[in-house]
C-alpha cells in the first residue's frame, strides 16, 4: 500500500514495528514503531505519558515527511 | 552410523502453546520433537531425528530480535546438531521473518545446512531467499502434507552433502544464484527455439527472467507542514466498533474508507481492530495506539499541522496478498489525490 501511494505521487510515512518488511516493501521513509500489538502506544504508561510517547512518534513521522530522502530511508532517534 | 541430529525451530502457535496472546513468549528448548516436529520426524524414516525444539513467540522474536537470536543461537548450539530445519511458516509473515532470521544466524554461526519452508509471498522469502533454501509452500497449513515431504527431501540432500539441482525441480524458491553447465544445444538454437514457440503462443521457459524491479521513488518532501493535508492509513484493522463492513481477520478482499469529522479521540466505545494474527486487547481498549486520531486532532487545533483528513483507510495486512493491497491502494491513492491529501501517514502493526 505504501508503494501505491507513493507511486500516485503522495509522499508517505510508513510508521512499522518490523522494519525489515517495510524495507521489502519497498517503503522509502520509514519510522520504527513500539510493539507489534501497540505500534504507537505503550499499555505499561500511564494514558497521559502514553499519549506524549504517541505525539513523539507522530512528530518524527510528520518530520521524516518534511525530509528530502533518497531511496529508502530509516528515521531512528 | 549415527543418526542425524536436527534441531526444529517453530514458534508458539504450531508448539500448541497459544495463539497471539501467547506471541510474546521468550524462546525455549524442549527435548525431541513437537508439534510439526512429528510429521517431519516420521518422514526422516529414522535416518534423522529431531532432539530438540525451539519455541519462540512471534512477537518476542521480532521486538527483541537480536537477544533472541543471540538466546535461540546458545540453546541451538548446546544440542550439537548436525542440521537445523525452521517452519514451515506459510504465509506468517513474522513466523516467516524468524524462521530466516534463524536459518541464516545457524548457517553462519554454527556452519551447519538449514532450511525452511514458507509460501511465495512471506515477506520472510523477500528478505532471506538470497541466504538460504526456502522450501515453497502453499499459503496455510492445510499445505503442511505437500511440505513436509519436500522439506525433509532437500534438508537430507543438504546434510548428505549431495548435489543440490535447479529450485523448479527440488522444490525450493529460486535464490537468483547461476551456475554454469554444458548443454547439447548452443545459446543462439535455443533462443531462436524459445522465439518460435512463443511466436506459436506455445509455453517456453526462459533461461533468465528477468528480476521484478518494482521500487517507487520517494517524493519530494512537504514543504510546509502547518499547511498541509495529511491522511492516515493503516494495515491494522482499526475499524468502527462492529466492523460495519466486515473487513476480513485476515486475506481481506477488501478495505474501508472511514469518516471521522469531528472524532477527537478512538475510544474502546467507538473503534476497535478487524485485524487477526495479533493480539488485539490493546487496540481495542484504545484504537489510537494503531491510528493516532487523537494526537494528530491537538496538532491540528495547535496548528502543528494544516488539516487531518477527513476519511481514514483502513484494511487488515494479515496475509492479505500482494495483488489485493495493491489493488486497494491503487484505488483510494486516486481519492487521496483528488482530495488534495498532501502526505499520508501509514501504520502498520
Amino acid at each position: 500500500m505504501v508503494k501505491e501511494i507513493e507511486r500516485a505521487g503522495i509522499p508517505v510515512v510508513h510508521i512499522c514495528t518490523v522494519v525489515p518488511i517495510s524495507l521489502t516493501v519497498g517503503a522509502n521513509r520509514i519510522v520504527p514503531a513500539i510493539a507489534i500489538p501497540y505500534p504507537l502506544g505503550d499499555p505499561t504508561l500511564e494514558p497521559t505519558e502514553e499519549k506524549k510517547l504517541r505525539r513523539k512518534l507522530v512528530e518524527k513521522a510528520l518530520k521524516s515527511l518534511q525530509t528530502e530522502v533518497d531511496g529508502q530511508t530509516v528515521f531512528e532517534d | 552410523m549415527n543418526k542425524i541430529r536436527v534441531v526444529h525451530y517453530i514458534n508458539q502457535f504450531f508448539a500448541g502453546i497459544g495463539g497471539e496472546e501467547k506471541a510474546d513468549i521468550p524462546p525455549e528448548l524442549k527435548e525431541g520433537f513437537v508439534g510439526p516436529g512429528m510429521a517431519l520426524n516420521k518422514a526422516f524414516k529414522g535416518e534423522a531425528e529431531i532432539v530438540a525444539t525451539v519455541i519462540c513467540g512471534d512477537s518476542y522474536f521480532n521486538e527483541n530480535l537480536e537477544k533472541a537470536k543471540a538466546e535461540i543461537l546458545q540453546m541451538i548450539k548446546s544440542q550439537k546438531p548436525d542440521l537445523f530445519i525452521a517452519g514451515p511458516a506459510f504465509n506468517a509473515g513474522r513466523y516467516g521473518t524468524a524462521c530466516g532470521a534463524v536459518c541464516k544466524i545457524v548457517k553462519e554461526e554454527l556452519g551447519i545446512p538449514v532450511v525452511t519452508a514458507m509460501y511465495i509471498e512471506n515477506p520472510g522469502v523477500d528478505i532471506y531467499r538470497k541466504d538460504l533454501h526456502i522450501v515453497s509452500t502453499g499459503n496455510s497449513a492445510a499445505s503442511m502434507r505437500k511440505a513436509v515431504p519436500a522439506l525433509v527431501k532437500l534438508a537430507l540432500k543438504l546434510v548428505r552433502g549431495e548435489e543440490v539441482g535447479i529450485p523448479d525441480k527440488e522444490g525450493y524458491i529460486s535464490r537468483g544464484i547461476r551456475k554454469n553447465v554444458f548443454l547439447e544445444k548452443r545459446g543462439s538454437t535455443r533462443a531462436v527455439e524459445m522465439m518460435i514457440s512463443k511466436l506459436k503462443g506455445e509455453k517456453f521457459l526462459t533461461e533468465y527472467p528477468m528480476p521484478n524491479f518494482d521500487n517507487v521513488e520517494p517524493n519530494p518532501a512537504v514543504k510546509d507542514i502547518s499547511k498541509a493535508k495529511i491522511a492516515l492509513v493503516t494495515s491494522g484493522g482499526i475499524v468502527p466498533k462492529d466492523n460495519p463492513n466486515h473487513i476480513e481477520s485476515s486475506s481481506a478482499s477488501k478495505y474501508g474508507k472511514y469518516d471521522i469529522e469531528g472524532v477527537n479521540d478512538l475510544t474502546k466505545e467507538t473503534y476497535e481492530t478487524a485485524h487477526g494474527g495479533y493480539d488485539p486487547v490493546y487496540a481495542n481498549e484504545d484504537s489510537d495506539r494503531v491510528l493516532p486520531v487523537d494526537v494528530l486532532r491537538d496538532m491540528e487545533k495547535e496548528g502543528f499541522i494544516g488539516k487531518l483528513h477527513r476519511y481514514f483507510y483502513t484494511t487488515t495486512g494479515n496475509g492479505t496478498s500482494v495483488d489485493n493491497s495493491k489493488k486497494f491502494a491503487a484505488e483510494f491513492a486516486k481519492e487521496l489525490v483528488s482530495d488534495g491529501v498532501d502526505a499520508v501517514i501509514l501504520t502498520s502493526t
